[in-house]
């Protein structure tokens, strides 16, 4: 700075170098992608091998296949607009929702859906709050239960059979991203699938074998036909359900 | 590529008295403009602030754990301090309430008003989406403020209820029990339905079709329905079966309803509520519920 306004010529300091930066774009562009991995190395990268980043749990497993399509069918509607699935460390919160989340009640969720914007309330322990046909009426015609809801509803999707025929595809993806999906489960899915919509199958066992405590019903009231609602259902039913806070230690995970 | 030469000596621009970069692309100069210098001094504070700020609260990651700060702060820490607190606050008016049985709250007036106005907001949050703000049901949902009550409408019932849940098959405690689907499985042709249901809208004092054989409506009642509804079909809080005789039909008291409800049975689900509440919040909600209006001895 001095060197120049000061009108003396400049010495070959390394301050005089930004010039290069600022007459040659790609070094620029390089420069920036440096800085920024810099950034992206501290605040980023120390959580993917900090152990204490997840809590140790008991409980937690990757969603079903039928839970892996509703989980398709909410990001598809965009759920997610409206209603987080996070509850924040704070006491209003949990006074209204239930225990905070937890890091490891997300690690299977990818992408997760912790949302920063509620028109609607928290979804992140809705499951096993209210019945599966409660939840059928509300997605169908949300106002004809709560009558001062302004939630569009989504009468289609009970109309509408689920499209689940790649559904395995979409465990290998997900397997590719670090969900514990194995060959089994993924050659399973579209019997797992049918077997969790019906108690009476005859890979019912081996379903529960595979996904341990699943509710395995049919979702809809509509047992002849899987519906986008069966899966969808299947899915908000098991949000925040799986950690057993039994077993759940609060005070070693305080951060 | 533009004529970029560097010129080296700042010249003092004649029209705005200031100086100027030295830069001069294409001939265009640049005017020297320094950042304001209350700004310049804001920015170098929030940096001196942020090396504090790491001092003091968690902030940077090391191998294997981070650094914790001076206090050890954890905002998990502390909404366990503000529930910890929320519960002192309530206890200097409210202890009494986690001891004291639920008759005993019912009939004391100042623990009745202390229930009620935690109960009241419990059921805004938890009751509300299927019994209604005021309680007052619709939709397949029961009227908790009548005292037609399915499952009972004593302290002890209600607790119960609520406790557990109805149909909850996560909870054994749950009150299982279940309408059949008399005609999906056979147990009754389709005639038959009718003419049951006839029977039934003639106890109810419904309107009843023109030439329906009541006698063998009466018949088949008591055959497949009075085990549950009773005899008189005034119905049998221990199973959830409901009083047939009186105006309240929570699914309809339409032909079509009442053939539908036989057909392929009834029977609403309610999430148990141990574990999602704390007991004394679910004993708040159990006098809250029995003063809505229905609240039986």
């Amino acid at each position: 700075m001095s060197d120049i306004t000061s009108g003396k010529a400049p010495k070959p300091s390394l301050w005089s170098k930004h010039k290069i930066f600022e007459t040659n774009s790609i070094i620029l562009i390089i420069g920036i992608l440096v800085v920024i991995s810099i950034g992206g190395l501290v605040e980023i990268a120390p959580l993917f091998y900090l152990k204490s980043t997840i809590e140790k749990v008991e409980g937690m497993r990757p969603y079903t296949p039928l839970e892996l399509a509703g989980r398709a069918i909410y990001v598809r509607e965009g759920c997610y607009n409206c209603h987080s699935q996070m509850i924040r460390p704070m006491r209003d919160e949990v006074e209204r929702y239930g225990h905070y989340s937890l890091a490891a009640e997300s690690m299977y969720d990818k992408p997760f859906q912790w949302g920063s914007k509620r028109t609607g309330p928290d979804l992140a322990r809705v499951g096993g709050k209210y019945s599966d046909a409660w939840q059928l009426q509300h997605l169908n015609a949300p106002r004809s239960i709560v009558p001062q809801s302004i939630m569009p509803g989504y009468p289609f999707l009970a109309q509408t059979d689920l499209a689940a025929n790649d559904i395995a595809t979409e465990m290998k993806v997900q397997s590719v991203t670090g969900v514990p999906y194995t060959k089994e489960m993924m050659e399973a899915a579209l019997d797992d699938l049918r077997a969790q919509t019906d108690p009476d199958h005859p890979k019912a066992a081996e379903f529960a074998k595979r996904y341990p405590k699943a509710n395995a019903r049919d979702f809809d009231g509509n047992p002849q036909r899987i519906t986008e609602a069966d899966a969808l259902i299947a899915y908000l039913q098991v949000l925040g359900t799986l950690v057993d806070f039994k077993t759940y230690d609060n005070k070693a995970n305080l951060r | 590529m533009a004529d970029t030469t560097h010129n080296t000596h700042a010249e003092l621009d004649a029209v705005s008295g200031q100086t100027t970069t030295g830069h001069s692309w294409d001939g265009i100069k640049e005017l020297n403009t320094p950042l304001p210098r209350w700004w310049l001094w804001t920015f170098y504070l929030t940096i001196i602030w942020s090396i504090g700020y790491w001092v003091v609260y968690p902030a940077w990651p090391l191998i294997s754990s981070h650094t914790t700060g001076l206090f050890g702060y954890s905002s998990r820490a502390e909404v366990a301090q503000d529930l910890r607190d929320l519960e002192a606050r309530r206890d200097l008016q409210a202890a009494v309430l986690k001891t004291a049985e639920l008759e005993q709250i019912r009939n004391d007036p100042t623990l009745l008003r202390l229930a009620v106005a935690r109960g009241k907001a419990a059921f805004g949050d938890n009751c509300a989406g299927c019994h209604g703000l005021g309680g007052a049901g619709g939709n397949t949902y029961p009227n908790l403020t009548d005292d037609e009550w399915i499952w009972g409408g004593t302290l002890a019932d209600i607790s119960t209820t609520i406790n557990h849940g109805i149909r909850w098959d996560q909870d054994t405690n749950s009150r299982m029990s279940q309408m059949l689907a008399f005609g999906r499985t056979g147990t009754l042709k389709a005639a038959e339905i009718s003419t049951v249901v006839e029977y039934t809208r003639s106890l109810a004092k419904l309107d009843v079709a023109n030439g329906a054989d009541l006698a063998a409506g009466a018949k088949l009642f008591a055959e497949n329905c009075a085990s549950c509804h009773g005899d008189q079909a005034k119905g049998n809080k221990e199973l959830g079966a409901p009083d047939l005789t009186d105006a309240i039909w929570l699914y309809g008291n339409s032909r079509a309803a009442m053939i539908e409800t036989v057909t392929n049975g009834r029977g609403g689900i309610m999430p148990a509520w141990t574990g999602r509440l704390d007991p004394v919040t679910i004993k708040a909600l159990t006098v809250y519920v029995h003063s809505l209006g229905g609240g039986q001895k």
